[in-house]
């Protein structure tokens, strides 16, 4: 057991898997040499050699595309794509390949990819580098999307991801890659894909919520039984597809008042399905309006303004009033 | 010394074995044996004959939108004769011919062109990828298999195939660029047909040849007469054997014509004159591969005569076979298969949904 950051333990994730099973590579840009270039991948280099680490020319597509080719042949590779808002390059490899082989060849070929990205703002960088966009791989069939919301879950969650048999997107909040530590137990730990988890218990309200999200949540849960007496639930929900709707549903159930917190775009984001589902399984269980707490419809504010855009610990106190107020 | 020049030595090389009426340059000659010669007359000849049947039966509203491979017969057989079975063949999306060639059943082909997707089932122990309608979005996939060969010590190269038109999308400069990068037994055949749609190969590129495109990446490029199969098998016998040597990937430009239709959705009467169409007929590969096989003796006008009825019961037959395979295929539920190993719960809600729904209307 040690105390590691979200990089350190991502890091450790791969590092035993790499030492376990020869047929997982690490390829991306600065992947080796530099480590990343937030140090994800620091030593597998040295550890277990280029022809496993791949430094790669500067090409998203062919990062992807060849990370597609070289599963369909037999290999487990995990591809890192530098930002999120890179990753439109390699859209279309995402979407047009990984996502379909499968499908389109009838179960013949299945490509075992990860595909890791850093996502999301707060950590005051340029533009390109803030975005949630995790809608867009959760849309796509074929894809599953993968947000961890911290050192130990990560962890857990990159190992099941890389066992899948089919791609997976992987997120993580470059906000929560050094702003704390977590006991991360040396044995390998696993958690499937598809399974949220509930990072706080109550009985008044739920709170939907996932990534770098999870900790203003958390935070704004506390706030409300300091200051309101409100019990909030806090679901994690780790997986943005599949979606956990088991979870959800018992959750809604029991307290009938639900709040949606995310960092992505409003409209058509992640929050609007999780609505329509619970909609569908839950919608006489609610007391009143499901609420979101979200980014805004607007390009990801330049870091001057970024924390003004990105949901704080205010607003999604707010929001979970306005669920109870109803 | 501000400035000065920075010397790069850039030629490419041309190679043509067949003149226009099928006689060969003794000394280039490749001297394939005679079994694979017939094999390759006869898998040019039947992709031909099913591509005009399929033609037919596509006006006929059998089967729906597919690109014929008509004139090309010759740069995609000649390639993909001149590596082993296990190899792995990586195509975009009018490769018919080379299909046929690596045993891709004519039901399959047909199946799929009549839009269902069971048709692009890859026969068991043949290592080809399905087609790929994006063009150029396939290249990057055979720079990966390539590697994964490579790490797995497996002597088997890659072949993929794309036209003039790709070598303007991205991911063929990048998946050449990663090739080179990463040294993959990599073969890349461009089929230079002339027309991407409606825009010309002068129009694609400034580029004097696609061949030289290779060079920027430190790759050999050659560039050659792709309605001359023993040229084409050249070019790419001399790829394969230096990508086994470990010596890398290799770009073969097949300088060919797209003697029919873009797919069956487009109408070239609208871009390109018919004398272009008619100089180029006169270098169809096909009959120039046939005098090429007369003259050495290997075939005779009363052999193609028996191989052509024989072809033409067997595209015919291949169509009764899929008549019969598409009553067996009514059931739309399979679209829901595939997608993940294991069905996630909500895409079986949804299969659920759809399956009561059809339950209901049909009573």
């Amino acid at each position: 057991m040690a105390e590691l950051t979200m990089v350190q333990a991502i890091n450790l994730a791969l590092e035993q898997e790499m030492e376990k099973d020869d047929s997982v590579h690490v390829l991306g840009q600065d992947v080796g040499v530099d480590g990343g270039v937030f140090r994800v991948t620091d030593g597998l280099l040295k550890k277990f050699g280029e022809d496993r680490v791949m430094d790669t020319p500067l090409a998203e597509s062919a990062i992807v595309g060849m990370s597609v080719g070289m599963a369909i042949a037999g290999l487990k590779p995990v591809c890192e794509l530098q930002f999120s808002g890179f990753s439109y390059f390699a859209f279309h490899q995402l979407e047009g390949q990984a996502a379909r082989m499968r499908w389109r060849t009838r179960g013949r070929y299945n490509v075992p990819m990860v595909c890791r990205m850093p996502y999301g703002g707060g950590v005051r960088a340029l533009e390109h580098h803030s975005e949630s966009r995790e809608a867009y791989y959760a849309h796509t069939p074929g894809l599953k999307m993968v947000i961890p919301s911290g050192p130990r879950n990560a962890r857990a969650l990159l190992v099941s991801a890389m066992r899948d048999p089919d791609p997976v997107i992987f997120f993580e909040g470059k906000a929560i890659y050094r702003a704390f530590k977590e006991e991360v137990p040396d044995e390998e730990e696993t958690i499937p894909l598809g399974e949220s988890q509930i990072a706080r218990e109550g009985d008044d309200l739920t709170i939907i919520t996932y990534g770098a999200m999870t900790h203003r949540t958390l935070e704004a849960a506390e706030k409300l039984a300091e200051e309101d007496g409100i019990e909030a639930e806090v679901i994690d929900l780790l997986s943005i597809s599949p979606l956990d709707d088991e979870k959800l549903s018992e959750s809604v159930r029991k307290t009938g008042r639900v709040v949606i917190v995310h960092e992505a775009h409003r409209s058509f984001g992640p929050g609007a399905e999780i609505i329509a589902r619970i909609n569908e399984k839950s919608f006489y269980y609610l007391e009143a309006p499901i609420q979101r707490v979200t980014g805004y419809d607007v390009i990801t504010p330049y870091f001057a303004r970024e924390q003004d855009y990105i949901p704080d610990v205010a607003r999604i106190v707010t929001g979970a009033r306005q669920a109870m107020a109803d | 010394m501000p400035r000065k020049k920075i010397k790069l030595e850039h030629s490419i090389e041309y190679l043509s074995i067949l003149d226009e009426k099928g006689k060969p340059d003794k000394d280039l000659d490749p001297k394939i044996d005679k079994d694979t010669l017939l094999r390759m007359h006869r898998t040019m000849l039947l992709s031909r004959r099913f591509d005009e049947y399929q033609l037919r039966w596509q006006k006929q509203g059998r089967i729906g939108t597919f690109a014929p491979a008509k004139g090309q017969e010759a740069s995609q057989v000649g390639s993909i004769a001149a590596v082993e079975d296990d190899d792995w063949m990586v195509p975009s999306f009018r490769e018919t011919s080379v299909a046929l060639w690596r045993g891709t059943p004519m039901s399959g082909l047909l199946l799929f062109n009549a839009g269902y997707n069971e048709g692009g089932e890859i026969p068991e122990g043949q290592n080809d990828l399905p087609i790929s309608i994006p063009v150029a979005s396939q290249i990057t996939e055979a720079v990966g298999i390539a590697y994964a060969m490579k790490m797995q010590k497996k002597d088997r190269l890659v072949v993929s195939y794309f036209g003039d038109g790709a070598t303007s999308e991205g991911d063929f400069h990048e998946a050449l660029n990663f090739a080179q990068v990463f040294n993959t037994p990599n073969i890349f055949i461009c089929q230079n047909n002339q027309w991407a749609i409606s825009v010309p190969r002068e129009q694609q590129t400034e580029s004097r040849t696609l061949a030289q495109k290779a060079l920027s990446y430190g790759m050999p490029g050659i560039q050659v007469d792709g309605n001359d199969p023993l040229a084409v098998y050249t070019a790419t016998r001399e790829a394969a054997e230096r990508a086994r040597k470990g010596d890398g990937p290799t770009l073969i430009e097949c300088v060919t014509y797209r003697l029919s239709v873009h797919t069956t959705a487009d109408d070239p009467g609208k871009y390109r004159d018919e004398e272009e169409e008619e100089k180029w007929e006169e270098w169809d590969p096909i009959p120039r591969f046939q005098q090429y096989l007369k003259d050495r003796r290997i075939l005779r006008k009363k052999d193609i005569d028996s191989l052509e009825e024989e072809i033409d019961d067997e595209v015919k037959s291949a169509w009764d076979e899929v008549e019969e395979q598409i009553e067996s295929l009514g059931d739309p539920l399979v679209m829901f298969d595939h997608l993940f190993e294991e069905r996630p719960a909500y895409l079986e809600e949804q299969r659920q949904t759809m399956k009561q729904y059809r339950e209901d209307k049909n009573g």
